[in-house]
């Protein structure tokens, strides 16, 4: 009995592992893939690289680092206010019943394909934007608009859960100085959730650079500096997405390393994101 | 003292990381008797349960000097077998808490646990434990229902009907009316008296007038020593020490 | 006169929050809308149950539902206990300790690594390294990776809210640690175990990316784990970008969009009679 005891807890720590043995197992083989031709190149010449030209082994992703920025950057100026918007209309403004019914449905938000976002975008709103704004209509105004939207259950259910998480005694005491609903909500609320709120964005900014398939439907996959909102834009992930299934040798390794210098910016804002929810803790 | 006693404590002493929570504990319990440990809170009492099932194992940083005999066997052995313990000297919690399973199946987890039981035998223990418990007749025809869904006092009765199930030798009651109605007071404190016949009994009461009530023996527990050990008639209407006696009559506690 | 423009930025915010939450819903009600009044007349009982011709132009979309099926069982499969495992052990056998932080930063961190990598890592280590081939086994194996994280959190969390009383209650009557997790942790814990599970099918019938890299994109009916196969995220995607046929498209985009709701719906379901059936 006490033997198989030992032997399941034995297990169970084993298993526990996994998740770090599998996030081990993913950086070492990205690196062991990316590294040597970021070596070889150099890594000035990769990073800043303005050209990529897989056939004449140019390899430069400056374009894609900055073109996932400006998607991202154009993802967060949407998703930030309506996300913002939607945590305290469910914190604070409806009644928990109705809440009870709207948050299945920003689950389901979480839930829908991204490929079904990808497509939507590709079907409405590229002709709109192509006909109201001209260009070419696949753009990175296209891609932030889709972006924005798919990353609102990130920033809606974690900036919520630190609205929730507030001492009652917070409000109470607001409203008891004479303050009005309104102002308890954007003087003491959104002030006290801070860390988690900002935490929630960070992890937007993380699902918005990391996404991979409905950029490639929408942005156009045009490699350039992009230059305005309207133009067509290759990132780094769509840049692996659209290439791995045709590269090889050091084209190959070119994509792997493009996926270095992405997991390089997801760690950075996931580290931040788990020390700031880690305050929000204690 | 020791002599024919079913638990002896000898200089037990208790200490969770390096904070004291019994100190020089000595006592003889004898068998088929009800002891009852009293005290004003935070003296020790339900450690002092606690440590006797070895349930303090779960507290991390919980250590002990000194030894605790059961039948003559250290309960702190490190061989022993813990499970094997923990059927011997049942123990029912200061709030009732039923498992969330039927009422059945709540009287049957343990034995279910050692599995060597046939489904008739296990249906006639369940009967068993139930009658003992004085809650047969009230939940017979409802077996297979919540256990959640019993009064207070019935959910108290059914945790004691669990431990009776496994036929054990010692039980230990930490407080067990403190969450319940004067009625239903009543009928477990009867339940205890019909109980000491099989069983040896040790009690954490809620109040003095309960452990006057129900008592053989008595030990007064204070600050994590005993005061004064003896039995009941003479600790509730005579006690020696002044401590006890202030106590006893309602002066502090 | 101050108290009339504080209440009056009141309620142009609070209006302004209205109109942001509603037409956040408006907005996936149009999106879900707009697919499903193209991809609804397509979807008839041949669409499911035929095999895709012609590149997917003609037939239906039955060896990709076959593909999805496959490939998230072996993830459910393989990833379901390793979670849940994971949960208990944090939850029932360490306290908060270094080694708990570790696992628990580990967890955060696999949480945010993008599906793109996953297909990369995928690809480098069970395709080519462990000589799966694009195989249902190398998706599923990738998507196992995946919904680590979601099994995980969930799972901790119910196990959190089970009043340590029950545990007590279960070694008082000689129970060991591992009967009281099987027979009274475990049992209350289900239903946000199930979510768990639930919410990681839903990722997995969803994802593109990772499966594209790992499992490929044959349309051939796979014969067993080490068959490529191509999902119905992984068709719609091939028959929308490379314009293959946009009536098929929408089609394979209802059907997912059916399937992701059903899961869902069920989930709640679930989840709402356990509650009752345990009060």
């Amino acid at each position: 009995m006490a033997m198989k005891e030992k032997i399941i807890e034995k297990i169970l720590l084993l298993t526990a592992f996994s998740s770090i043995f599998i996030l081990g197992l993913i950086t070492f083989f990205i690196f062991k893939e990316g590294l040597p031709l970021i070596l070889k190149i150099g890594i000035k010449a990769f990073l800043l690289g303005e050209k990529w030209i897989p056939s004449k082994g140019l390899f430069g992703v400056f374009p894609m680092i900055v073109s996932s920025f400006w998607v991202t950057f154009g993802a967060l100026l949407l998703g930030i206010p309506l996300g913002l918007a939607c945590a305290i209309f469910l914190s604070e403004l409806i009644p928990p019943s109705v809440g009870l019914l709207l948050r299945p449905a920003i689950q389901l938000l979480a839930a829908i394909p991204s490929v079904i976002y990808g497509f939507w975008g590709l079907i409405v709103l590229v002709p709109l934007i192509q006909n109201h704004f001209g260009g070419p209509g696949l753009s990175i105004l296209a891609g932030s608009l889709v972006l924005g939207f798919m990353i609102l259950p990130t920033i809606i259910t974690i900036s919520e859960d630190s609205l929730k998480a507030l001492p009652p005694t917070y409000k109470a005491g607001a409203l008891a100085l004479g303050a009005t609903h309104w102002q308890t909500i954007w003087r003491v609320l959104i002030p006290a959730a801070r860390s988690g709120v900002v935490a929630s964005v960070i992890l937007g900014m993380g699902r918005a650079i990391g996404e991979t398939m409905a950029m490639i439907m929408i942005l156009g996959n045009a490699v350039k500096m992009p230059t305005s909102f309207l133009d067509s834009a290759r990132t780094l992930t769509t840049n692996i997405g659209i290439e791995m299934g045709y590269a090889s040798g050091d084209h190959r390794q070119a994509l792997f390393a493009t996926g270095v210098v992405l997991f390089f910016i997801i760690m950075a804002l996931n580290t931040l994101a788990i020390s700031l929810s880690r305050r929000r803790v204690h | 003292m020791s002599q024919g006693s079913k638990i002896v404590t000898s200089d037990f002493s208790f200490y969770y990381d390096s904070t004291p929570a019994l100190r020089n504990i000595n006592l003889g319990i004898r068998p088929k008797e009800i002891f009852t440990a009293f005290g004003p809170a935070r003296s020790g009492k339900t450690t002092f349960l606690k440590s006797l099932n070895r349930l303090t194992d779960l507290i991390p940083g919980a250590n002990h000097t000194g030894s605790i005999l059961l039948d003559g066997m250290n309960v702190y052995d490190p061989g022993l077998d813990l499970t094997h313990l923990r059927r011997r000297i049942g123990m029912v919690f200061d709030l009732p808490t039923p498992l969330p399973m039927s009422i059945f199946d709540n009287v049957a987890y343990g034995l279910r646990l050692n599995k060597m039981i046939s489904k008739r035998r296990l249906g006639e223990a369940v009967e068993k434990a139930l009658r003992s418990a004085v809650l047969w007749e009230e939940v017979k025809d409802r077996l297979h229902t919540s256990a959640l869904r019993l009064s207070g006092g019935q959910q108290q009765r059914l945790c004691i009907a669990r431990i009776l199930a496994l036929e054990p030798e010692v039980l230990l009651l930490d407080e067990p009316c403190s969450g319940l109605d004067p009625i239903s007071t009543a009928s477990i404190e009867e339940t205890l008296i019909q109980l000491k016949e099989d069983y040896t009994i040790i009690l954490v009461p809620h109040s003095v007038q309960q452990a006057s009530r129900v008592a053989d023996w008595a030990g007064f527990f204070l600050n994590g020593e005993i005061v004064e050990v003896g039995p009941a008639y003479q600790i509730f209407t005579k006690p020696a020490d002044q401590r006890t006696e202030d106590y006893v009559t309602g002066r502090f506690g | 006169m101050i108290n009339r423009t504080r209440y009056l930025t009141q309620s142009v915010a609070k209006i302004l929050i209205w109109i942001g939450a509603l037409s956040t819903i408006a907005m996936m009600i149009l999106i879900l809308f707009q697919i499903l009044r193209e991809g609804l007349p397509v979807l008839h009982l041949g669409f499911f149950l035929d095999s895709p011709k012609n590149m997917g132009r003609e037939g239906g979309i039955f060896t990709t539902i076959v593909g999805t099926v496959a490939l998230t069982a072996v993830a459910i499969i393989v990833g379901a206990p390793l979670g849940v495992g994971t949960a208990i052990f944090l939850r029932e056998y360490t306290r908060e300790s270094k080694t708990s932080r570790v696992i628990r930063f580990g967890t955060d961190c696999l949480a945010g690594v993008p599906s793109i990598i996953f297909g990369l890592f995928g690809f480098v280590f069970f395709v080519i390294r462990l000589n799966m081939g694009w195989s249902i086994l190398s998706g599923g194996l990738t998507l196992a990776a995946m919904i680590l994280p979601t099994v995980i959190s969930t799972a901790e969390e119910s196990i959190k809210t089970i009043p340590s009383s029950y545990r007590e209650v279960s070694y008082s009557l000689g129970g060991t640690r591992w009967q009281t997790i099987t027979r009274v942790v475990l049992p209350s814990a289900l239903p946000g175990i199930f979510t768990g599970i639930l919410l990681s099918i839903g990722r997995s019938i969803g994802e593109t990316a990772a499966i594209i890299l790992t499992a490929g994109s044959s349309l051939v009916m796979p014969t067993s784990l080490f068959s490529p196969s191509r999902t119905m995220s992984v068709h719609f995607y091939i028959l929308a970008r490379e314009g293959i046929s946009m009536k098929m498209a929408y089609g394979t985009g209802a059907a997912l969009i059916l399937l992701v709701l059903m899961v869902n719906i069920i989930a709640q379901w679930l989840i709402n009679r356990y509650i009752r059936h345990r009060t």
